[in-house]
């Protein structure tokens, strides 16, 4: 395809590399800041191909993984209903909320769809005015102008059965966030590509100017990122911190005007609660008053159930895209993870790293390595991890496992 | 999720006030709506997000960027060369 293949070059890719590694000098920690940037580094291993001394921390940038535990069960409780036709993007579907999530909803009989644009929710509304129509408007400022474009088609054609369910997020508000944590690591940000396709990207101008770190608009595809890469550290070895566009087939400075008249005229900002960060002021949109009317009933009356159990309402997640934002966030300051799953996955990582730098296999449990075990599942020990633990006879460990 | 698609409108026409679009993608064709994208016009490109079109593909600017990509890559053919 066009505008995609070209930026998938193998061959060009090495060149980036082999200029990486020749320019770079220091360590340096970059952060990719949106989910879909941090699925292409590791589709194709790109975070492997980088010299040791730059680390890539993956940003909190997906909407899917951020969106609050409450809004999930908000959304739950109404695609439950009967009278009720649920539409949202496939991604949310799996997503724990504190007591099922929506596809177990859907096979309980419950009207969930998936749809491919929240124009295909209007549709719905139209062809069953006999039936409430609530679309999931999760998303950052990419997903908000065409989501308040469908909120802004329903009121011109009068349709009352339409509604919003609104989780939208903006990306400057959690940079801002990070780059006030006094242990924050991150020394340059690749600034996600489509978000300021809308927005622009005078926003970054702002914070590269106040926190003294450099930004790089960056786009999707390997050869994009890899470029960014080059250029972001191109400007921390000379010691500046500009907003650089890489991304210029698709990015101007000034974003894409159109789209934002109609999304201001839709939302406003708003505090929003990021899942596993809390909560961040200014940092999402809703429905401004006009559009009242598009909330969903539920939104503004039921107060959140209190979750069945502690555990899942700590339930920290992520899908499968990218990486959890709450661990994103504990690398980016340096923090040691607290639950167990997330060291694991901390030391695994730590481990690819050792293995790619010096080129040694290791374990870090000797005893697995021990007994040629170093591998285990993605969710931690092997099975013969397990048993080779319990025959140790260690009573304490048996316990746990 | 934040992913756009480049593809090339095909025609335009108006449902229900707005200016949808049939692009291309690869071998996939889908509607689209162009209504961010006033300037746009079939033949062009564009990026297009969840059904939208969000921004017109700057053909001069993309093969540029590609350009510096593919010289970046001689020099470093030569200097591999040299050295």
């Amino acid at each position: 395809m066009k505008f995609l293949d070209e930026y998938r070059d193998p061959k060009l890719a090495q060149t980036l590399v082999a200029d990486i590694r020749r320019h770079v000098t220091r360590p340096w920690v970059l952060m990719e800041i949106c989910g879909g940037q941090t699925h292409t580094l590791m589709r194709y291993g790109i975070d492997n191909l980088l010299p040791p001394e730059v680390e890539l921390v993956h940003g909190p940038g997906c909407p899917v993984c951020v969106t609050p535990l409450e809004m999930i069960d908000k959304a739950v409780e109404i695609a439950s209903r009967p009278d009720v036709i649920f539409v949202s993007y496939g991604d949310m579907l799996r997503v724990p909320g504190s007591a099922r999530d929506l596809f177990q909803v859907k096979a309980a009989g419950g009207d969930v769809r998936i749809a491919y644009s929240p124009m295909d929710a209007v549709d719905l509304a139209r062809k069953n005015p006999d039936r409430k129509v609530v679309f999931f408007a999760v998303g950052f400022e990419t997903t908000a102008p065409p989501n308040a474009m469908a909120v802004w088609q329903a009121k011109r054609e009068g349709l009352t059965n339409f509604s919003l369910l609104v989780s939208h997020v903006l990306v400057p508000p959690a940079i801002r966030l990070l780059l006030e944590q006094p242990r924050n690591r991150v020394q340059g940000f690749i600034a996600p590509g489509h978000v300021c396709t809308v927005m622009g990207y005078s926003e970054y101008e702002e914070l590269a100017e106040r926190y003294h770190v450099p930004f790089v608009v960056g786009g999707f595809e390997p050869l994009d990122l890899l470029e960014a890469i080059r250029m972001l550290v191109a400007q921390l070895e000379e010691g500046r911190f500009e907003v650089e566009n890489q991304y210029v087939r698709s990015v101007t400075r000034v974003g894409n005007e159109a789209a934002r008249q109609r999304m201001f005229e839709v939302f406003e900002i708003a505090d929003r609660k990021w899942r596993g960060i809390g909560e961040i002021g200014q940092s999402g949109y809703r429905l401004r008053e006009e559009y009242a009317d598009f909330m969903p009933s539920a939104c503004s009356t039921s107060r959140p159930r209190a979750p069945r159990s502690r555990r899942s309402a700590s339930r920290r997640w992520s899908c499968r895209a990218c990486k959890n934002p709450w661990i994103a966030l504990c690398s980016a300051l340096g923090a040691r993870p607290t639950t167990r799953w997330a060291r694991r996955w901390y030391r695994a990582r730590a481990r690819a790293r050792r293995t790619i730098a010096t080129g040694v296999t290791t374990s870090s449990r000797p005893h697995c390595r021990r007994l040629n075990h170093g591998h285990r599942t993605q969710y931690g020990m092997s099975l013969a991890a397990h048993l080779h633990r319990s025959r140790a006879a260690r009573p304490r460990l048996r316990r746990q496992t | 999720m934040c992913l756009a698609i480049p593809g090339k409108i095909l025609d335009t026409e108006e449902i229900a006030g707005i200016r949808v679009g049939r692009v291309q993608f690869g071998g996939v064709t889908r509607k689209a709506y162009l209504d961010y994208v006033p300037e746009a016009v079939v033949g062009d490109y564009v990026m297009v997000h969840v059904g939208f079109a969000l921004s017109k593909v700057d053909q001069d600017e993309a093969a540029r960027t590609y350009e510096s990509m593919r010289v970046m890559g001689l020099l470093e053919a030569e200097l591999g060369g040299a050295e």
